[in-house]
This record gives structure tokens, sequence and C-alpha cells, in this order.
């Protein structure tokens, strides 16, 4: 089986801390991590290539350092690593993204491409599915666990609002994944030491099969209008009362912010 | 000159960082209580390559270089000096005499299972009458036949009780002294071979820490590590790697005394602000850094000596000398900034000053260092 993930190097949010004077994103000196739900990803693919064997390519998309999360997929035990890296990316949105991710998609053979559902610096979710949408291929979203026969079909396990949908699919297919779904291994010693030996093939425009007007800052239909910080909930209040006065406190407090009538 | 780690070693240092917080920082307080060997984590470390940093790929190790090493016993030591310790001796201490001393035969039966952590090692040169005076040695090897059999006993052993593997040092000819010493490879189960009395210690509490006994233990030639009445050589040797290890530890158990004060001084408040304001805070904290910093430039640059193949002895004494008196100055500020609640064991800088004496004492006392250094200047 030939599986393909793709992976997000994002700013470790839980890092990063917020200007009080300007509302925006202190990233200096915040490290930069393979996004989580990504990694959850990487860990499932790894996971079936230890279970039923699989060849296992990683691809990014994202300025030369993101090379790092190459080289970490390799410790962690990738067979091949391609970083998607040219200006005429630069300044994509989700849809421009997965314009270029589909175009260098059209260049690998898999049954199987795995996505994190969302990466933590953007939270749209929307990359995955785009993807699977521009290749014409079946997509199965927010995936907890997956198996394979051995054969053609995967049975998948997927989170939804009331529970968990069961569904069997069959190659090749789109899945995006929590990061629920399990706990991603540690990059293994030895595999750091070599992490550097190993080719990372750099691709550009020419390298891929894509429209160029789907690409960048041309590709891009969105556009930021505002960015601000959330402003702080103030401290609640506390009383230690009866439940019956409790009830009361909670429903004027309700009404008094028209929640209830 | 370069002060920067290459690729490869940040990334190890970002892996072993992530480690140490999520799988060893958790047990911590808890293996010190109880004084539990921290078996699980053993496993965990071995799965990944921790057990086997610098041993060759040929023979199942993860082929990192010693500055590697260094950096995963300091991350580990900076959240728990027990388990900083166990891959210390292991490493140090077991795996690299076999490597640099061991024939082809012994590396290929032994660095395997070291490297892979399905073995651990320890090593036992010290006695009750032979501690810095290591040619006192009362464990005799007398020859008989193709065998030699051991009598004696060995003690304040590393890993003891968890060892699969030991180098020990026994005497094959007491009319030479020094020169009268020779290596042994003993495993688990060979019979006369036992462990004694567990040490109940001030620090590493969590490290087993015990007596080794040979009552005629039998062992074939083929066990002897080096040649005939070399032995010395090969623990000194050997204790010269190992005090990189012990100097990592310390420098580790430095930091993670300073990452402890950091966060408690700025929400510690008196006066009405954060203790984090005070002048003497302030002082007292850049000291600590300044000398912790220092700590890691001798301890770096001793590992990478090693890695680079040149004499580093007196380096290794000096990184051990320096950082093992630096996490002791820097665990009692820690308490000291802490105040009454850096006393108690609800928090962490209780552990750490008392985990920080034996650095002074173990794998060559501070004394002993300043003997190496000194020698070295006045020959």
């Amino acid at each position: 089986m030939k599986i393909v993930v793709c992976i997000k190097q994002v700013p470790d949010t839980t890092e990063i801390k917020i200007d009080p004077k300007t509302g925006t994103l202190i990233r200096d000196g915040v490290p930069s991590i393979m996004n989580p739900d990504d990694k959850s990803g990487l860990e499932m693919a790894l996971q079936l290539k230890d279970e039923k064997g699989a060849h296992v390519t990683v691809i990014t998309m994202g300025p030369p350092q993101a090379d790092l999360i190459l080289r970490e997929a390799y410790a962690m035990g990738v067979d091949r690593a391609i970083h998607l890296t040219d200006r005429k990316f630069a300044g994509a949105d989700t849809l421009a993204t997965s314009h270029a991710l589909a175009g260098a998609l059209r260049k690998i053979d898999f049954d199987l491409l795995i996505t994190g559902r969302q990466a933590i610096d953007g939270d749209t979710a929307q990359v995955g599915p785009q993807i699977a949408e521009h290749l014409d291929l079946p997509q199965v979203s927010y995936l907890e666990d997956l198996k394979f026969d051995g054969d053609k079909t995967f049975t998948m396990k997927r989170h939804i609002e009331e529970g968990y949908q069961m569904l069997e699919v069959e190659a090749p297919c789109v899945v995006t994944v929590l990061s629920s779904a399990n706990n991603p291994r540690y990059m293994n010693v030895g595999g750091i030491v070599d992490a550097y030996q190993k080719e990372v093939e750099v691709w550009g425009f020419n390298e891929i099969e894509v429209d160029e007007k789907n690409l960048g800052l041309k590709g891009s239909p969105t556009s930021v209008h505002k960015a601000f910080a959330r402003g702080l909930k103030p401290a609640g209040e506390l009383y230690e009362v009866e439940t019956d006065e409790a009830v009361g406190i909670i429903i004027k407090k309700l009404k008094e912010k028209f929640i209830l009538n | 000159m370069d002060f920067s780690l290459t690729k490869e070693q940040v990334l190890f240092q970002q892996m072993i960082k992530d480690f140490a917080e999520r799988e060893v920082k958790p047990l911590a307080a808890e293996v010190d209580e109880q004084e539990r060997f921290p078996i699980e984590t053993v496993e965990k470390m071995a799965k990944i390559g921790i057990m086997g940093i610098p041993i060759p790929k040929q023979y199942g190790g993860a082929g990192g270089n010693n500055v590697m090493y260094s950096m995963a016993v300091e991350e580990l030591s900076a959240v728990c000096a027990t388990t900083g310790v166990i891959v210390s001796a292991h490493t140090s201490l077991c795996a690299a005499p076999i490597m640099e001393n061991g024939t082809e035969a012994q590396k290929q039966k032994y660095l395997p299972k070291l490297a892979s952590g399905e073995w651990i090692g320890a090593f036992g040169l010290t006695e009750p009458n032979a501690g810095t005076d290591a040619a006192g040695q009362q464990t005799t090897a007398v020859e008989e036949g193709d065998n030699y059999i051991i009598n004696g006993s060995k003690i304040f052993i590393t890993n003891a009780e968890y060892a699969h593997v030991y180098v020990i040092f026994a005497m094959t000819d007491k009319s030479k002294g020094t020169r009268g010493i020779t290596a042994f490879i003993i495993e688990k189960g060979t019979p006369g071979f036992s462990i004694g009395k567990k040490e109940k210690k001030m620090g590493i509490r969590g490290s087993a820490t015990c007596e080794l006994i040979f009552e005629n233990v039998v062992l074939p030639k083929e066990n002897m590590l080096g040649k005939l009445n070399k032995g010395f050589g090969i623990a000194m040797k050997t204790l010269d790697g190992g005090r990189i290890g012990i100097a990592a530890q310390a420098l580790g158990i430095a930091q993670g005394a300073i990452n402890e004060t950091v966060r408690y001084v700025k929400e510690r408040k008196q006066f009405g602000r954060p203790i984090s304001g005070f002048q003497n805070t302030q002082f007292q904290l850049a000291d600590m850094n300044t000398k912790t910093e220092a700590s890691r430039m001798l301890v770096r640059k001793a590992a990478n000596k090693k890695d680079q193949k040149v004499p580093y002895s007196v380096d290794a004494a000096m990184c051990k000398l320096y950082a093992a008196e630096t996490a002791m100055e820097v665990t009692n500020k820690a308490v000291q900034l802490h105040g009454g609640y850096g006393y108690t064991r609800e928090y962490p800088v209780e552990r750490m000053m008392r985990d920080a004496k034996i650095t002074e004492i173990y794998e060559g006392t501070s004394e002993v260092q300043r003997m190496v250094i000194s020698a070295n200047m006045l020959k």
C-alpha cells in the first residue's frame, strides 16, 4: 500500500503570546512544530506501515525552514519526503494551497491520502476536503480510527457531533484525521542521526501539474478583513447558596443578558 | 569556532526535551518518594534508541555522538536525576568499556542487547575499602584451567538490581597493585553471583544502588575484558567518559532547578508584588544561570573532544567538577528562593537539592577531579 501524508509546519500556538499594545501575535522566538492533527495522521500511516507494510510519503508546502518537519518525519520512519516550495505558491489561502498540493499529488501514485483535520494556526479544516475535490476522490473527514483489510477496503471510524459513524471506503481515498486518534510516536534516535543523510525532494511549479492561475495570491479568493485579539472574559461571580436560590440567580442573570425572556 | 548545535543535535534536543517533559517528569516525585526504579521509563527509552545513543549502528545502536548522549542525560536529569543516572551508568560505564576494549565476539554478544535496551548495564569497581583508592581492590580472580574464579564484593553499584550485564574489576595479581587488576564481563544469573543490600540514599532514590557479591563465581576466560592485568587503565578511561555523563546529570539538575525557580518567583507574591521584582531574586537568578551555562559549555566541550577522538580526560574532570559544584550551589539557591515551600516535598527543588549532592561524590569526587586537573598542570 502507498500512503501520502500532508503535513504543515505551524507556530506552537501554546507558546504564543499576544502583544498587549498592538493586539497582534508575537511570533518571535516561538518554536515551529509539526501541526498536531497532521502528526496524528502521520502516526496513523506509520501504524499501517508497521502492521501491514506500506510505503509512506510526506509532503509539505512551505518556506525553506519547513524542511525541519520533513526531517522529523524521516526520524519517525517515513520513506520519502517532498517539499513544495516556489515563489509562485506564496500568499496562498486554503484554496490556492490545496490546488498546489493537488498538483503535486497528481504526480504521485497512492492508495490513501491522509491530512490532519485542521492546522492550529488557521483552524479552517478546508485543505484536506479541497484536495479531495480537486482530485475527484472520496473523502472522509474527522477520523478517529482506520483499519485496512489488506486488499483495498478501509474501515473507518469517524467522529460526528452525535457520536461516531462507521464507514467502509475503497482505495484510493482521502481522509482527515483528528489529533485525538492516537499518540504520535517520538522520533527515533537512530532516525535522527540519519535524517539529514536522506534526500528531501524539492518541487516547484515546474514539477507539479496545476493551472498557474489557481496558485499563490492570484489564486486566493480569501482576503483578511481585520485581525484582532479576542477580549478576555471578566472573572466570574461566586455564590455559595442553596440550590433553590442558585436556580433563581442563574435565571435572573440569563434574563439580564437576554438569553432568557 | 562554532558554538551552535548541528542540525541533527537540534532535532534530537527537540525530541528529548519533549520526551523528558511528557514521559519522565510526571513520575519524578513518585520515583523519589517510593525509591522505585522507573523500569517503564527504561522500556520507553529503549524503544526510541535512548539506551544506545553513542553505540555504532553496526552494533544495533543509534550511531549518535557523545554530545547527543550528554544532551540526553542533561534533559532527563533536568526533570528526574534518577532517570539521568540510569542512562549514564548503562551507557558510559557498561556499553562504552565493552565497545572500547571488547573483542569482536564480546561486542557482537553484548552491544546489540545493551543498545536496544533489552539489557541494562552496570559497572563494579568500588569496594568497601576501595573507593577513591581504587587500587585497594580485594575482589580476586584466580586462574583455574580455562576459567577465573571470582571472590569478593562491590558496593554502591548503580542499576545493580535491574542490570543484566556488569563490567567488574578484580585482582589477578595482588603483588602488582594497580598493575594487577583485570576487567571482566559478568552476566546476571551466573552461579555464585548475587545482589546484596540495597542502599537507602539521600538522593537519586529511584536508582537501584546495591552491593554485588561473588562467591566462587566461575567465569570463562572469554569473559575477560581487555588484557590480563590491564583493568586499572580500562577503569580510569571508562570513568573519564562517565564523568561527562555525570557532569551532564549535574548540569541537568541545575537547569531543572532554575526552570522551577523562574516559574515560582513570578508567581510568589510578597510585599504586594512577585518576588521576581526584587533585585536579590534577579541577581541570584543571574548567577545561577551564568554558572549553569558555563557548565554546559564545559560538558559540551569535553563530549565534543571525545567525539573528535582527542584526549579529553582533563576536560572531563573539569566539567564534572564545575557542573557538580554548580548543581549544588544552584539547587541550594533554588530552595532559598522558594523559602519555606522549597523545603517541602510539594516543590521539586527539595528533591533536586538532595539529588545534586551525589554528583560531587560519585565517578570521582570533586577532590579527585582537582587532583586530575592539577596533576596535568604540574607534570
